[in-house]
């Protein structure tokens, strides 16, 4: 079974070895930002694998791979720095290409003192205001409306920032996903929606999401574009991300975007996609890893090598190792922050509190790891 | 001074805080050109037009989510939920992100978000127009709830929260919206959150009250002076933070207390006070702190008189608490 046809309507720029299809208008993007693409995409492989077998091997608590998806995450390169992206939990390359570090991100997954969010969130929850990135929620779809009050915010403020907001197609099944397009339409905020359609929500095939038949289909009933695009197809993906980037832009209003894609392995670290799945059905999807289609393509270009990606490589997997021995090294936050950033001033019960815990004799955690 | 009721009021603090602020903003279902169904909102949408009084779609979640969104980029947003009642459908957008969001992003991202609602019974609303929510809220870390009595103190304290910078849950008792009148100050001030109102000095028994239940208390204070009994009445005004030191002072000094709740008795905030006394005031109690709360029902219709709280049954405990 293929979950998911290539259909008529679905916007492709390269073929599933790499070459431009036939007719098929390539998009204008330089080819430092191509390769910089490219770089950001094999740092995300790298990191997922890391990370996944610190997993298994039981020193990190919990992950979330994006194998196979790992183009949708680059609809955020054509945004300027100024732009607001709202992520679901699965987009790494976002993260990396707007400039969080190697650093900062396993900071984040180990929780400790140097965590962005200072160890307040389970893993894969980053949060990076300096780059506009907000805060990941674990209910899906409620950074939704959020996004959605973002970019009207904008308007409001005479500026021509943009928002953009990542989700499941599981995820439309939401109340907030019909709440925050709505309201977009209406107010023709400038958002683009970005639907990671990867077929299947933990064990769920997107069948059981929706009776309609494409996901983007369902932006008619909220007054905008639905465009159905090929999620897997790098080029694809920042064409139709620049025109809906343009759209909200020009003030001409939100965009839906469904990126078919496939969710090659499992939901996160604690899920077994052998129990409810083909193990088959992904083997269609690994013939269109983006990765290997967007180096077939900068091979023809004459922009990849294998000594580049290989040093790529190698730097990545020396800079994780580095991050990791750093997070090691590093002391969870200490007890008393745990009382700090839920009011701007700490009020006199939570003050009261604090005082009461300092004064206990501290409690080994259980989640030491390393 | 001029006269105003408590709809006045707060409408005299959005336009105030409107004028000084043009990142304030205020939105909802039919609060633009309507004015809002209580009239809160009336003549913004004129004097500020449609972008800065929006009226919503029709979704509690999305007036919230979007609220969100705004003060994360950096507006002042002042949702309206239009009845307490119908602030559910938000729950999680107030919940687990409003309140959190501060928190979660290691103090990254604050959410200035005041969202006004009126609460309370005793309007022939029902279930769906009479709820008092405040203790789901109390109980959420993270957000602040304030509650005023009265027009003077609307204003003060809804300027105040629109000058900070935490999420607030600002509650308004509808039943006395246009029924509570006083003077208020044409221009701008502040009341300080966290601070209650000694609305009435007293010596036998302290009476704790907040929102629609100050009127039953000072209502029942003056039959209780005119049965010869001293009732300090208290109007706690912000509920998260409560001020915990104003309550002692007092109840240290009357060694008796009575707290009258509207909503429903079970986990009620009144709950959380007596606990609160009781752990720093143990030794001054002369008797058990009493409670006068709704019924562990949901808010009747036709016989909503019976459910809520009112000054017969208040003297009726206080009497007891003085007999223990």
């Amino acid at each position: 079974m293929v979950a998911v046809q290539a259909q008529d309507d679905l916007r492709r720029v390269l073929d599933d070895e790499g070459r431009v299809l036939p007719g098929a208008r390539v998009p204008d993007v330089a080819d430092d930002v191509l390769r910089n693409i490219f770089d950001k995409m094999t740092l995300v492989r790298v990191m997922d694998d890391r990370m996944m077998r610190l997993q298994r091997q039981g020193r990190l608590g919990f992950y979330m791979k994006a194998i196979g998806e790992e183009a949708t995450h680059f609809a955020t390169a054509p945004l300027r720095s100024t732009d607001w992206v709202y992520p679901s939990y699965r987009e790494q390359g976002a993260w990396f290409y707007r400039g969080y570090t190697i650093k900062q991100f396993v900071d984040q997954l180990f929780g400790n003192a140097n965590d962005p969010v200072k160890g307040r969130q389970m893993p894969v929850h980053h949060s990076a205001n300096w780059l506009n990135l907000v805060s990941i929620s674990s209910p899906v779809g409620t950074q939704i409306p959020q996004a959605v009050g973002s970019a009207y915010a904008a308007k409001i403020m005479g500026k021509d920032d943009v928002s953009m907001v990542y989700f499941g197609e599981g995820t439309s099944s939401t109340g907030e996903f019909h709440v925050g397009l709505n309201f977009a339409g209406v107010w023709k905020a400038p958002c683009v929606f970005i639907c990671r359609n990867n077929g299947w929500a933990i064990s769920v095939p997107r069948e059981k999401q929706t009776a309609a038949k494409t996901f983007a289909s369902k932006a008619v009933g909220y007054g905008m574009p639905g465009i159905r695009v090929d999620g897997n197809d790098i080029l694809a993906v920042l064409q139709v991300a620049q025109e809906a980037i343009d759209r909200a832009r020009a003030g001409d209003g939100p965009t839906l975007i469904e990126a078919l894609t496939y969710r090659v392995q499992g939901h996160s670290s604690s899920d077994d996609p052998s129990v409810y799945r083909d193990p088959k059905e992904p083997e269609i999807w690994e013939k269109r890893d983006p990765l290997n289609r967007m180096r077939n393509y900068l091979t023809h270009r004459g922009l990849w090598d294998q000594a580049w990606e290989q040093g790529l490589i190698d730097r990545y997997n020396q800079e994780i190792t580095d991050a990791l021995a750093a997070s090691d090294a590093t002391p969870p936050p200490p007890v008393e922050t745990m009382f700090d950033d839920v009011f701007e001033e700490m009020p006199w019960h939570i003050r009261e509190q604090k005082a009461w815990l300092m004064a206990q004799a501290r409690t080994k955690s259980p989640h030491h790891h390393g | 001074m001029p006269v105003m009721n408590i709809i006045q009021a707060v409408n005299d603090a959005l336009r105030l805080q409107m004028r000084q602020d043009p990142r304030t903003v205020v939105l909802g279902e039919d609060v633009g050109k309507f004015g809002g169904v209580f009239r809160a909102t009336s003549g913004l949408y004129e004097e500020f037009g449609g972008e800065r009084v929006i009226d919503t779609p029709l979704a509690e979640a999305g007036i919230i989510g979007t609220a969100i969104g705004m003060a994360l980029y950096g507006l002042r947003p002042v949702p309206e939920i239009q009845f307490g009642d119908f602030i559910f459908p938000a729950f999680d957008q107030i919940v687990n992100e409003l309140a959190k969001f501060r928190y979660r992003s290691g103090g990254q991202y604050p959410c200035p978000v005041i969202i006004r609602t009126p609460v309370g019974g005793g309007i022939r609303g029902g279930h769906y127009h009479s709820q008092s929510p405040e203790a789901l809220f109390i109980h959420t870390p993270g957000l602040k709830v304030i509650a005023p009595s009265n027009p003077y103190d609307a204003k003060g304290l809804l300027l105040a929260c629109m000058r900070q910078n935490d999420p607030v849950l600002f509650m308004e008792p509808k039943r006395i919206y246009r029924a509570s009148k006083g003077e208020v100050p044409e221009g701008d001030y502040t009341l300080e959150l966290g601070k209650l109102a000694v609305t009435r000095p007293g010596t036998q028994v302290t009476l704790i009250a907040w929102s629609g239940m100050v009127s039953i208390a000072e209502e029942t204070a003056a039959k209780a002076e005119a049965a010869g009994i001293s009732v300090e009445v208290l109007d706690l005004r912000s509920l998260m933070p409560f001020d915990i030191d104003g309550i002692l002072a007092s109840v240290k000094k009357t060694g008796r207390c009575v707290i009258v709740q509207e909503a429903p008795k079970t986990c009620g905030f009144g709950a959380e006070l007596i606990a609160s006394i009781q752990e720093r005031a143990m030794e001054h109690l002369e008797a058990p702190i009493a409670r006068v709360c709704g019924f562990d029902t949901p808010f009747p219709y036709t016989l909503e008189h019976e459910y809520m709280p009112n000054a017969d049954r208040v003297l009726g405990a206080i009497r007891q608490t003085l007999e223990w």
